[in-house]
């Protein structure tokens, strides 16, 4: 036991933050979503078991809900990942002195309280003669109400593609300038170092960011909160965070029930855990792991 | 088979914005000849090896591979193969795959590329460990496969850069010994960069010498040892290097301070006066000169004497080890000596 003692306490502050931010709420989610929690029973709520989960599965717009989530998810994952990876090489492939302030540009939007973010995309998409994108295309249209998943992925990506660029691009850097010239030498031409060299050495970082960002995008509302709340319309652009946000902390009838809402969220809990799962198995995380660099003893 | 072609580099130089990395170098290598380019770090020895792999551009000047101009070529058009001091090889790759890599580039069919790249490690002893990926070999196997790596698409030119410096001193001995046969078995033109005088001169038919982006002498192992055209080459070449004295020719000798040193035939006026540590040695008459530090070194050793405000090192037979703080007798040599002016430049003998 002694010999675990120092490895457990240089764990532990680590484990502290799961078990104060991650565990508990998971816990106290899971118990609140076997109750009927909400404004009227606030008083005096009663264990209900699992008829919030029943509840749930009764709802006609759950099926949209969940596909709208998976849309959502996928489509902003792939512009993320691979928006972030384009910008990451572009600019390592040009001389330092135009990619770093291009990248430094692209952090504009992760820089801005989405409150304003959010506004310039309204601004930008309304219609003329303010809107920007109505008047370039001659189209007079709230482009917000024409076309909100386009604009939702846009303007999350926008966001959210600085990240892997981030990543991908000390990652980049990382790889030693001798590996480069000897893929030169070796006959290979820019595209080719980059899919036979620096994309296998990227492996790592692709599966920390795309992990990262599924789990990130599925909890994630914010934007569509901001930008569309779930409209146009019957929850065109509604997601699974969002439609619990909205059951449990701000329904539209003004009894929020905190009950149905944490069952909501304690479901999304298990997808991530399983995607999380999924994840590390096809990446194969063990080979990724290295010995550590520190031995403590 | 001889497959080496010749080197030629015409009046070639590289900038980085104001810094004048290589000046205007002119050099030939024969087909088949290895050339060592030796310096201190930041000379521009591996600058002119990288443009001569097309991995820089030159800022002037030109590069022909037999009549064949290469300089505005892309490294993978110029038949060179290289060997990199980290070894670069492909970690995410086993080193089957690292030898492979160029033949793959070129679509080599599978069959051929298997045959060459068994054939190839074969010829460097790791044809049972290629399987592995580099992080799992040692240092000299990770260097026997970059060499592979580079030798298995048979290429006209060999550029070797600082291959040896990360491996054991052991190890390096032998694989010293190995490169030179391999290079010559195989006839290809090959180009070592080191900063190791003694690589230099044991493995390579001539040795170019470089100092601030300049070349200072080409020629070699032997004339570099006895006929050195500077006194940059004269220090730098040798182990221990030359004792270089500042001071006065007066056409029949050599003055520096308390030392006076006869010397037939000698030049006149300021300049050095060289010379190795092993061809000075201590006799009965001669300078006198106080013993500062001895230094057993196995089968000889390193003496450190003064004369005045002078000192010289001495490489003396172990037996002849004097004490140190004693008073000896300090004997040069009549021939062996080095006479360069104030510029450093020889002026004799011949």
């Amino acid at each position: 036991m002694r010999r675990y003692l120092t490895p457990l306490l240089f764990l532990s502050p680590a484990t502290l933050l799961i078990l104060l931010f991650f565990f508990t709420p998971v816990v106290a989610t899971i118990l609140l979503s076997f109750t009927d929690l909400s404004t009227t029973t606030f008083k005096n709520p009663s264990w209900v078991g699992l008829r919030n989960y029943q509840d749930l599965l009764a709802d006609p717009f759950l099926k949209k809900i969940f596909f709208n989530t998976v849309k959502y998810v996928a489509l902003t994952l792939t512009f993320n990942v691979g928006m972030g990876l384009l910008l990451a090489l572009l600019t390592s492939l040009v001389p330092q002195r135009i990619g770093d302030p291009a990248r430094a540009l692209w952090l504009l939007p992760r820089i801005l309280p989405p409150v304003v973010y959010v506004f310039i995309w309204q601004g930008i998409l309304a219609e003329a003669p303010m809107g920007l994108v109505s008047d370039i295309l001659g189209v007079s249209k709230n482009w917000l109400v024409a076309a909100p998943w386009t604009v939702v992925i846009l303007a999350n990506g926008f966001v959210g593609a600085s990240f892997g660029m981030l990543i991908f691009t000390s990652a980049i850097r990382a790889i030693s300038r001798e590996l480069f010239y000897a893929a030169a030498v070796d006959g290979a031409t820019t595209w080719q170092t980059i899919r036979r060299v620096v994309l296998p050495m990227l492996a790592w970082p692709i599966l920390f960011v795309t992990a990262y960002q599924t789990l990130s995008l599925l909890t994630s509302f914010e934007y569509i909160l901001l930008l569309t709340d779930g409209g146009p319309g019957f929850y065109t652009t509604e997601v699974w965070s969002l439609r619990a946000y909205h059951l449990a902390l701000s329904n539209y009838f003004g009894n929020v029930e905190f009950g149905l809402g944490a069952a909501m969220a304690a479901v999304l809990v298990v997808i991530g855990v399983v995607v999380s799962l999924f994840y590390l198995k096809i990446f194969n995380f063990k080979a990724l792991v290295s010995e550590p660099k520190i031995e403590i003893n | 088979m001889k497959r080496g072609i010749p080197v030629r580099l015409e009046g070639l130089s590289k900038r980085f914005g104001k810094v004048e990395a290589v000046k205007e170098l002119d050099l030939t290598i024969e087909a088949g000849e290895l050339v060592a380019f030796l310096g201190p770090s930041g000379c521009g020895k591996t600058t002119t090896l990288l443009m001569i792999a097309g991995i820089y551009r030159p800022t002037t000047g030109a590069v022909y591979f037999g009549d064949r101009r290469v300089d505005h070529l892309h490294p993978k058009d110029r038949d060179v193969g290289m060997v990199f001091q980290s070894y670069a090889l492909y970690p995410h790759l086993n080193l089957f795959e690292n030898i492979a890599f160029p033949l793959r580039l070129k679509r080599v069919p599978d069959g051929e590329v298997r045959d060459r790249v068994q054939k190839t490690a074969d010829l460097l002893g790791i044809g049972h460990i290629l399987e592995r990926k580099p992080a799992q070999v040692s240092g000299g196997q990770q260097q026997r496969a970059a060499l592979a790596r580079a030798l298995v698409k048979e290429p006209q030119v060999l550029l070797l850069d600082e291959p040896l410096s990360n491996l054991d001193a052991q190890i390096r001995l032998s694989a010293r010994a190995e490169i030179r046969r391999l290079q010559r078995d195989l006839g290809v033109t090959a180009i070592l960069v080191t900063h190791d005088q003694a690589e230099a001169l044991a493995m390579a038919d001539r040795v170019a010498v470089f100092s601030m982006g300049e070349l200072q002498q080409y020629a070699t192992p032997e004339v570099l040892y006895h006929r050195p055209k500077n006194t940059f080459v004269a220090g730098f070449v040798g182990s221990p290097p030359m004792n270089l004295i500042e001071g006065e020719f007066t056409g029949d000798g050599f003055r520096a301070g308390e030392l006076r040193i006869p010397i037939p035939g000698a030049p006149t006026g300021k300049g050095w006066l060289g010379v190795r540590p092993e061809h000075l040695s201590l006799g009965e008459t001669g300078h006198p000169a106080r013993v500062l530090v001895v230094e057993p070194l196995g089968r000889e050793v390193l003496v450190v004497v003064a004369v005045g405000e002078v000192r010289l090192q001495l490489l003396l037979p172990e037996g002849e080890k004097p004490a140190i703080d004693r008073e000896v007798q300090l004997v040069f040599p009549t021939r062996e000596l080095h006479f360069f002016n104030a510029e450093g430049r020889r002026i004799g003998p011949e």
